[in-house]
């Protein structure tokens, strides 16, 4: 697949994944020129672009319903979670499928990168005026080499309407 | 120690621990219940005797000595006092305790019992001495040992546990030998408990066996599966019932295909396996209701109350996970009607009450639903408190509250943060409110209701479906959407031809109604509901597709775009994003993988107005009287009220017609007047009219209401009809009391109440005002005496109640005088038909109006109760229409008083 090609290539590969270290370990994915993560724990399965059933007068978040193999994952558009414009890509979005209480969520993101092992790296706050919408649902950012990594509270980005 | 022998003894002893607290509760009512003993001692026995055999020696220990005193209790040596049952239960509850350390860490857990242990040695010494002392000391113990052995053995006849006398003689035999020496009698059962382990765990031991040969005949009939097996069956089942429904779908329409007789034959196979799956699946809800009895009795003792639960249908089975789910809200409920709901002992001394408040739990099976009803009869709700408090807490507006019926108002308490405790009580806490209990009915499918009456207690009704696992429903399509509608709300389906669309469905305002065979049935756009655009149900080229659906007592028409067939879905739950759209009951998977919602007719319903919160107390005269012709005629005066819309009045309301030249209309501040007769008459349009000032002159319709009179300005007088007025739909519109068929056409009758009002906002305060109304309600369900008083008292009349009619005949008798009664008719003793002849037979009370408010059916009775004196027939119950029915029998009784005055 083209786009595993992509990601195989992405800028993120400076942190290197070790096997085991869960705690330091994070799924990158890219919504525009962002990069965002979260917890490798959380993270059940990363799919293809699916078909999803929107939902009638769902929140506005709410991307739809998709079928994962006879479990129903709720879909969450994470770029208007999150306040961006709409992504307009033929391709489609990538779905970063989590567990959270006892359901699945799946974020829609444009790209999705490797896994980042962060060991040794300090999570920092976000800056204090960075935009509330996005304050309320970030954790804090790792300095990467190359690139900021901003980590996502996945419960705070679940919460909503 | 073998791990699945430990495994079986703790499944086994928490089905009979759960049963225990019950059993226990109820003994403590009925002390000489002797097969209750029997059972209570086996379950404590069978748990001391697996103790001894598997070396769990502290839970022994403690099994030991609260089966010591149970044992004394059935052979009559002690008491059942509460003192004693209290005493047995903390043993219960430590008993549980170490069960629960074993079960988390598969070794007995560490702790010293031996308070406990002596406190239930000393109550069984107690017992021992003053009984065993004045008798022939070697004489009871053979005794006692023979009625053992009966009792056993008659209440067990399958795993008779025979041996179990055989531990038992001796030590019966044991006591009454130290006897004559009373009060040294203590430390010597204790010592010969001491010296006996060995033989008595070696008894026991072969008690044991004994007791699994004779248990293999009812293992031979019922087995115990661990939960997680059934409920991946039911998940299999779930996959298979989707497979198989793809595979009729492929083979649909191909009769001709080899695959057509085993797919018909695959399709009877599944459909059977999945009935069979879910049986393994139903429950007794007496599993749910099990801990209550020592909730309440707990609660007894906590909050000084005296309360009596009653469980009734204990039997009606379930589906597990419905079970599951309705467990907490149960508890909830009585805790809250408990802690709440019952007052003091004292208050209820001084309100006339018995000073035990009662608590009544019943259940039982409506079509493919479990009714489950919580009464108490308690202090009720106080409905201003409610609204106060919703007021304070800015749910809503004072504004918004004036216009809520009681019930709407009575609905505020399931709103998420509403509680009306006035103190926080450590009982029912804080936190957890009737919101949660709603979310929590609501979340499996099902709807709840209450009803309360201040002073005289609440009834919560709660409707669940039997299982949540796999319904049957039908899909639809709507907005370029599916959707699944479950069968058991949909009532029929009905196609318009693009032709019929525009005459066949009417409009009453804005609001779209299809004469469905005698009735208005209110149509819904579902794609308008769904905030979907550009269905195909609106292009007016297009057949109408009608699904009609039961929504509680009321039926609803969702207007689709196209309907498919039914199939047997999977009902999953909504996801925590979605479930506050109020609008969906889950989501499932179709046969072609397709994901879909799960409409919740009924949450539609209460968007489109709410229709459905107070069903539980609308008449059913709607709905039963399409099959009775009976009945009176009512004249209406027809008239045009602008909008080009025809609005009627009964005839009898309506004092005159007028017409009045344009020139003597005058204002005064914002009203409008002309003077009439050497008053002057406020004037009124029609509301949501704006009437018109070209009309000269202006047609008015007179009303009078008591001393005060309005007139309504209308565009014009149409006809005068003899028609049965019925009205079939209640309207929640102001000024409008309903809807009825008249001269054929769906017509809004006014609600002339209303407008006298408006014209006269003081008539409340009016000193002019005709004294009360006294009206004297006689029926023998209290229910529906407090029912019926609080909705006449609302409407400012003075209610007396009589329990039968021979109340009723003697209140009569002394010389009480009434305005009007209402009377039920299935009454003992002395039915309403005999009550209305008695009334009629005496010349000081033949004028009396009289309205018999029945739940007998229409067709047959009316005639029946008119003839013998009543002068109208109503189901119970319409607030509204009785009120009405009130309101127009005395204005007609006074002015025939006036004419003969």
């Amino acid at each position: 697949m083209s786009r595993a090609a992509t990601l195989e290539a992405s800028p993120l590969r400076d942190g290197m994944s070790h096997q085991l270290d869960y705690e330091n370990q994070y799924v990158s994915f890219r919504l525009g020129t962002q990069w965002l993560g979260v917890p490798v724990n959380v993270v059940q399965e990363v799919l293809n672009p699916q078909s999803i059933r929107r939902v009638p007068r769902a929140p506005s978040e709410v991307a739809g319903l998709l079928n994962l193999r006879g479990q129903i994952v709720t879909a969450v558009d994470l770029r208007q979670r999150l306040g961006l414009p709409e992504y307009n890509d033929e391709r489609g979005s990538m779905n970063v499928v989590v567990r959270h209480g006892q359901e699945s969520f799946s974020l829609l993101v444009d790209d999705v990168g490797d896994v980042i092992n962060v060991s040794g790296q300090k999570l920092e706050p976000v800056p204090n005026s960075l935009d509330a919408q996005w304050k309320a649902v970030t954790k804090g950012v790792f300095r990467l080499e190359k690139r900021l990594f901003v980590i996502l509270n996945v419960p705070a980005v679940l919460k909503f309407g | 120690m073998d791990d699945e022998i430990l495994q079986e003894f703790l499944a086994e002893s928490w089905e009979n621990l759960g049963r225990l607290d019950s059993e226990i509760v109820a003994l403590e009512k009925s002390p000489e219940n002797a097969e209750l003993l029997a059972s209570v001692f086996r379950t404590i026995h069978t748990i001391k005797g697996t103790c001894g055999f598997i070396g769990l020696t502290r839970l022994g220990a403690v099994a030991h000595a609260a089966e010591n005193i149970l044992g004394q209790m059935r052979d009559g040596t002690l008491a059942v006092t509460p003192a004693a049952i209290s005493i047995v239960l903390e043993a219960v509850d430590v008993i549980k305790a170490l069960l629960q350390g074993l079960e988390a860490t598969g070794k007995e857990p560490e702790g010293d019992h031996s308070k406990l242990i002596a406190k239930l040695d000393l109550l069984a010494t107690v017992a021992d001495g003053p009984k065993v002392l004045p008798a022939a000391a070697p004489d009871p113990a053979p005794q006692e040992a023979v009625t053992e052995v009966k009792l056993v053995v008659a209440s067990t006849p399958v795993a008779a546990p025979l041996p179990a006398a055989i531990p038992a003689t001796p030590q019966a035999a044991v006591p009454p030998a130290p006897a004559p020496a009373a009060p040294i009698a203590a430390p010597v059962p204790a010592a010969s408990k001491a010296a006996a382990p060995p033989v008595e765990r070696r008894l026991e031991a072969d008690e044991h066996e004994a007791e699994g040969d004779a248990r293999k005949s009812v293992a031979d009939l019922s087995i115990r599966v661990n939960v997680e097996v059934l409920d991946s069956l039911m998940n299999l089942v779930g996959e298979l019932v989707l497979t198989r429904n793809q595979l009729l779908q492929l083979a649909r329409g191909d009769d001709e295909s080899k695959y057509a007789a085993p797919i018909t034959h695959l399709n009877r196979v599944t459909t059977d396996l999945q009935e069979g799956v879910m049986k393994t699946r139903m429950q007794p809800i007496g599993n749910a209701w099990s801990k209550l009895p020592r909730l309440v009795r707990d609660l007894m003792q906590v909050t000084g109350k005296s309360l009596d639960l009653e469980m009734t249908g204990a039997e009606t089975e379930l589906d597990r996970t419905v079970l599951d789910a309705i467990k907490d809200p149960l508890t909830h409920m009585v805790r809250n009607s408990a802690d709440h709901g019952i007052e003091s002992p004292e208050v209820r001394r001084s309100k006339g009450k018995s000073e035990t408040g009662k608590i009544r739990l019943h259940a039982y099976h409506e079509g493919g639903h479990v009714i489950i009803r919580i009464e108490d009869d308690g202090a009720g709700i106080n409905v201003q408190k409610v609204k106060r408090k919703a007021i304070e807490k800015g749910l809503l507006t004072e504004a918004d509250a004036d216009r809520m019926s009681q019930a709407e108002l009575l609905a505020l308490i399931f709103r998420p943060g509403f509680s009306t405790a006035e103190q926080i009580s450590s009982v029912s806490g804080r936190g957890v409110g009737m919101d949660v209990v709603k979310t929590a009915i609501e979340r499996i499918g099902g709807t709840v209701e209450l009803m309360s009456t201040e002073g005289h207690g609440t009834t919560v009704r709660i409707k669940i479906p039997l299982t949540l696992a796999i319904i049957s429903a039908l899909v639809v399509e709507s907005g370029g959407e599916s959707f699944a509608i479950p069968q058991l709300g949909v009532v029929e389906l009905v196609r318009l031809s693009a032709e019929d669309r525009n005459t066949r469905i009417e409009r009453i305002h804005n609001q779209e109604v299809f004469r469905l065979r005698n009735r208005l049935l209110p149509l819904v756009h579902l794609h308008r509901q769904l905030k979907l655009s550009c269905s195909r149900s609106d292009d007016a080229s297009e057949d109408v597709n009608i699904v009609v659906v039961q929504v509680g007592e009321d039926q609803m028409g969702l207007i689709v775009s196209e309907v498919f067939d039914t199939e047997e879905i999977v009902v999953k739950p909504v996801g925590t994003l979605l479930k506050d759209i109020g609008i969906y009951q889950g989501t499932t998977i179709l046969g072609d993988g397709r994901v879909i919602m799960i409409l919740d007719v009924a949450g539609i319903a209460t968007e489109c107005g709410g229709k459905a919160v107070n069903s539980a107390l609308r008449d059913r005269a709607a709905a039963e009287d399409a099959n009775s012709d009976a009945g009176s005629l009512t004249s209406l005066l027809l008239f045009d009220a602008g909008n080009e819309s025809t609005m009627a009045v009964p005839l009898s309301l309506v004092a005159r017609l007028e017409e009045v030249p344009r020139s003597n209309i005058e204002r005064s501040g914002d009203r409008l007047v002309v003077q009439y007769r050497g008053d002057l008459l406020p004037l009124l349009p029609v509301d949501g009219a704006y009437g018109r000032p070209e009309l000269d002159p202006q047609p008015v319709i007179v009303f009078s209401e008591g001393q005060q009179s309005m007139g309504l300005m209308v565009d014009q007088i149409q006809d005068i009809l003899e028609e049965r007025l019925v009205i079939r739909m209640q309207s929640r519109r102001t000024g409008v009391l309903g809807t009825a068929i008249v001269n054929g056409k769906a017509t809004d009758i006014v609600d002339t109440n209303h407008y006298v009002m408006q014209a006269n906002p003081d008539w409340f305060t009016s000193t002019e005002q005709p004294s009360q109304r006294r009206i004297l309600v006689v029926d023998d369900s209290l229910f529906f005496r407090q029912l019926v008083t609080t909705a006449l008292e609302s409407e400012g009349c003075r209610v007396t109640t009589a329990e039968s009619a021979v109340a009723a005949v003697e209140r009569i008798e002394k010389g009480e005088r009434f305005d009007l009664i209402v009377t039920d008719l299935m009454m003992p003793m002395m039915d309403g038909f005999e009550f209305a002849e008695w009334l009629r037979s005496r010349p000081e009370s033949q004028s009396i109006p009289l309205v018999a408010l029945t739940s007998l059916g229409q067709a047959n009775h009316e005639a029946r109760a008119l003839q013998a004196g009543c002068d109208r027939f109503l189901q119970k119950f319409n607030a509204q229409l009785l009120t009405t029915t009130i309101d127009d029998l005395c204005y007609r009784a006074q002015s025939r008083h006036g004419v003969s005055a």
